[in-house]
């Protein structure tokens, strides 16, 4: 063994002892490097510090960017919190049951997780278990990634009647999202009104639409199958303000609506016969999206589908230029009986369109109205500057104005749409921003921070106890096993106490 | 960079001694056990273990020559076999693209999107319904863009290039920090 080695593993060994903090358990990671010394003076450092980054959010928006920084970044620790004992936030609780292949991804956060260099701690709510100040002492930057947890609310009177459901609340309840395990939805109205024409609206028509035998094979709630059984929802009228060139959704999602066993669509050849001219220059995706629209409600379909449609049970139609106005009671003044809505006509064009009222009326009978308008974010602590009227968090490139070592990344950045490959690209693009800091000297590095090590004692105090992602895998062993029980790729469980219960203290 | 050095030399190696027969294949270490159940191997352990496999263990002797060139202008050239989808490739060999193939060749993302060269994408299986569907919510469309997973090797291919799309962060951002944190 050479001198200088020796030398080099010496003050390898004294710069460990001297930078543990106390209680620090075995395992966690020292400052690595050599330090060259001439006597007890320090020469010259070449010490590398991990750069210690705490990521707020276990959804996509975090994984992806916990994925970047470990990737790019070799000496990186991510720790990423939850307020959830589970983690994967919309890629569990928002993608539709029917649609399983979406949930891939999981895969991939997965192998993150099991990274050596990064760590889960769920159960831990931030802004209250810890706060982010506390967070920016512990972590050289907090990247919050935490999306949106509240949706738009319609402002109009009978809004809060019972048969009013946010679309929110009924995929959350569906998908097994614990707080919305008791929404108990009444499902006994035979035309289901769903307000908005996006992806989401096309998922909840799709779920109260679904032969049971399919649904019965997925992830759904047992709940949810319960009282989808029970349900006497026979059609589901999707409503929007703007036009057929204004429509949200995405052409695949509108194919499986058009697709679906046993409900026939209702596409009104009124709202698509003048809409030739404008098609032609419109770009590829809007063109084949509005072309497949046109040719549902003015073609007639072929043998095959005539046959099927003609002995569908159930239906579903799309209803342009038409904003709320009010949600009807029943007598007793409790439930909602009607929507009353205001026939809109168009200025502007394109995805720039504005609908503005004409004057008329109309009221469309029912007891069950979903409001599919949009999902939207909350602020989560008074250190994160928060822009209501947007409902995200100011930032260029993920750092946000104003508050240097925080960052964002996701729906809470950019706002609530897109898919999951967005929000890839979006995480990424924060991630950079993070490197680039950790570089230039904008952050607090390479000066030491503990990481976990200093939240561990801030949430015993508190008595919080975090899930470790091996824990989430116990719970994620139980659901499997449950649901194998069913014929289910897993039964989830929606009470935390339960969950909690299952890891043990 | 270090291990498709070596790679490529014990490519070239192995070619001289057995052609025709042998087929390299590249493996990653596997982060946990729990990995094994996977048919992805991605991982972020950067020790890299080679393998040799006999061709007759692995059914198809025919290879053919593909060259990846990612978002930052690195080209990945690797032999591939007949058959498998272009995403089933660039996960095989472990080629390193950030964030590619997310639904692990479902249809349900666009993340695997690739730019063929104009004479190539003329000779392509024509394209699904389902296939133009996703593409078109792919950053950077092209006249010539395809999803990787529903494009199968053929031996025409042989030397094909294909361009991984440029996603919407700047991909300057993206050289300037690697180069710096590759030291």
């Amino acid at each position: 063994m050479s001198r200088a080695g020796g030398i080099l593993r010496w003050r390898r060994a004294s710069a460990l002892r001297s930078s543990l903090p106390s209680g620090a358990l075995a395992g966690e990671r020292p400052p690595s490097g050599a330090v060259l010394f001439s006597g007890n003076k320090r020469l010259l450092s070449t010490a590398k510090t991990e750069p210690r980054i705490c990521i707020v959010g276990s959804g996509p928006a975090g994984f992806y960017t916990a994925q970047h920084l470990l990737k790019h970044h070799k000496l990186a620790q991510v720790d990423i919190y939850e307020k959830l004992p589970v983690p994967f936030g919309l890629v569990r609780f928002g993608v539709a049951p029917d649609h399983p292949e979406v949930k891939n991804v999981i895969n991939t956060f997965t192998q993150t997780a099991h990274s050596d260099r990064c760590s889960f701690y769920g159960n831990v709510t931030v802004g209250k278990d810890v706060t982010v100040e506390e967070l920016q002492k512990a972590y050289h930057a907090v990247v919050l990634s935490y999306g949106a947890d509240d949706n738009r609310t319609l402002g109009i009177p009978g809004e809060d009647l019972d048969g009013v459901y946010t679309a929110r609340a009924f995929v959350g309840w569906y998908n097994g999202l614990p707080e919305n395990r008791d929404l108990k939805p009444d499902l006994s109205s035979e035309t289901a009104v769903v307000l908005g024409h996006g992806n989401v609206a096309l998922d909840v028509a799709r779920i109260l639409l679904s032969p049971l035998e399919i649904l019965q094979k997925t992830d759904i709630t047992e709940d949810a199958l319960t009282a989808l059984a029970r349900s006497k929802v026979k059609r589901v009228c999707l409503i929007g303000r703007r036009g057929p060139l204004q429509v949200a959704f995405t052409i695949k999602e509108l194919r499986e609506m058009i697709n679906l066993p046993s409900a026939r669509p209702f596409l009104d050849p009124a709202d698509f016969k003048d809409l030739g001219e404008a098609v032609k220059d419109l770009p590829r995706p809007r063109k084949r999206l509005t072309e497949l629209m046109a040719k549902t409600a003015l073609e007639e379909p072929g043998e095959v589908v005539s046959g099927r449609w003609l002995s569908a049970s159930k239906e579903w139609s799309l209803k342009f230029l038409c904003s709320p106005l009010e949600v009807l009671p029943t007598a007793d003044g409790k439930q909602a009986r009607a929507i009353r809505l205001a026939a809109t006509r168009l200025e502007g064009s394109g995805d720039a369109a504005k609908a503005v009222p004409t004057g008329d009326t109309e009221d469309v009978m029912s007891g069950l109205i979903l409001s599919s308008i949009g999902y939207r974010s909350l602020p989560i602590d008074p250190a994160v500057p928060f822009d209501p009227k947007r409902g995200v968090i100011p930032n260029q490139s993920g750092r946000v104005l104003g508050a240097p070592g925080l960052y964002c990344s996701g729906w809470v950045k950019r706002g609530p749409t897109g898919v999951i490959m967005t929000t890839m690209n979006d995480s990424f693009d924060t991630a950079q921003s993070v490197l680039e800091d950790l570089q230039s000297g904008a952050l607090d590095f390479p000066d030491a921070k503990e990481g976990f090590g200093s939240v561990r004692s801030i949430l015993q105090s508190r008595r919080i106890r975090p899930v470790s992602f091996s824990d989430w895998e116990k719970i994620d062993a139980a659901e499997v096993a449950r649901g194998k029980l069913a014929g289910k790729p897993r039964e989830k469980i929606v009470d935390p106490k339960e969950m909690l219960e299952l890891i043990g203290p | 960079m270090m291990s498709r050095s070596i790679s490529g030399l014990l490519r070239l190696g192995l070619s001289q001694a057995h052609r025709a027969r042998a087929q390299v294949i590249f493996v990653t270490t596997v982060c946990s056990p729990a990995l094994a159940g996977l048919h992805l191997g991605r991982c972020f352990s950067t020790s890299h273990r080679l393998q040799y496999v006999p061709a007759g263990g692995t059914g198809s002797t025919e290879k053919v020559k593909l060259n990846f060139i990612n978002r930052d202008g690195d080209k990945f050239s690797v032999t591939a076999k007949e058959g498998e989808s272009l995403l089933e490739v660039v996960m095989n060999q472990n080629i390193d693209i950030d964030g590619f193939g997310a639904c692990e060749g479902a249809l349900a993302c666009s993340t695997c999107h690739l730019i063929f060269e104009g004479s190539t994408f003329q000779q392509l299986d024509p394209i699904s319904d389902e296939e133009i569907d996703m593409l078109d919510l792919a950053y950077g469309l092209t006249e010539t863009s395809r999803l990787g997973c529903q494009v199968r090797v053929k031996n025409w291919m042989d030397g094909l290039t294909v361009q991984v799309p440029t996603d919407v962060s700047d991909i300057r951002r993206e050289l300037e920090v690697e180069k710096q944190t590759k030291q």
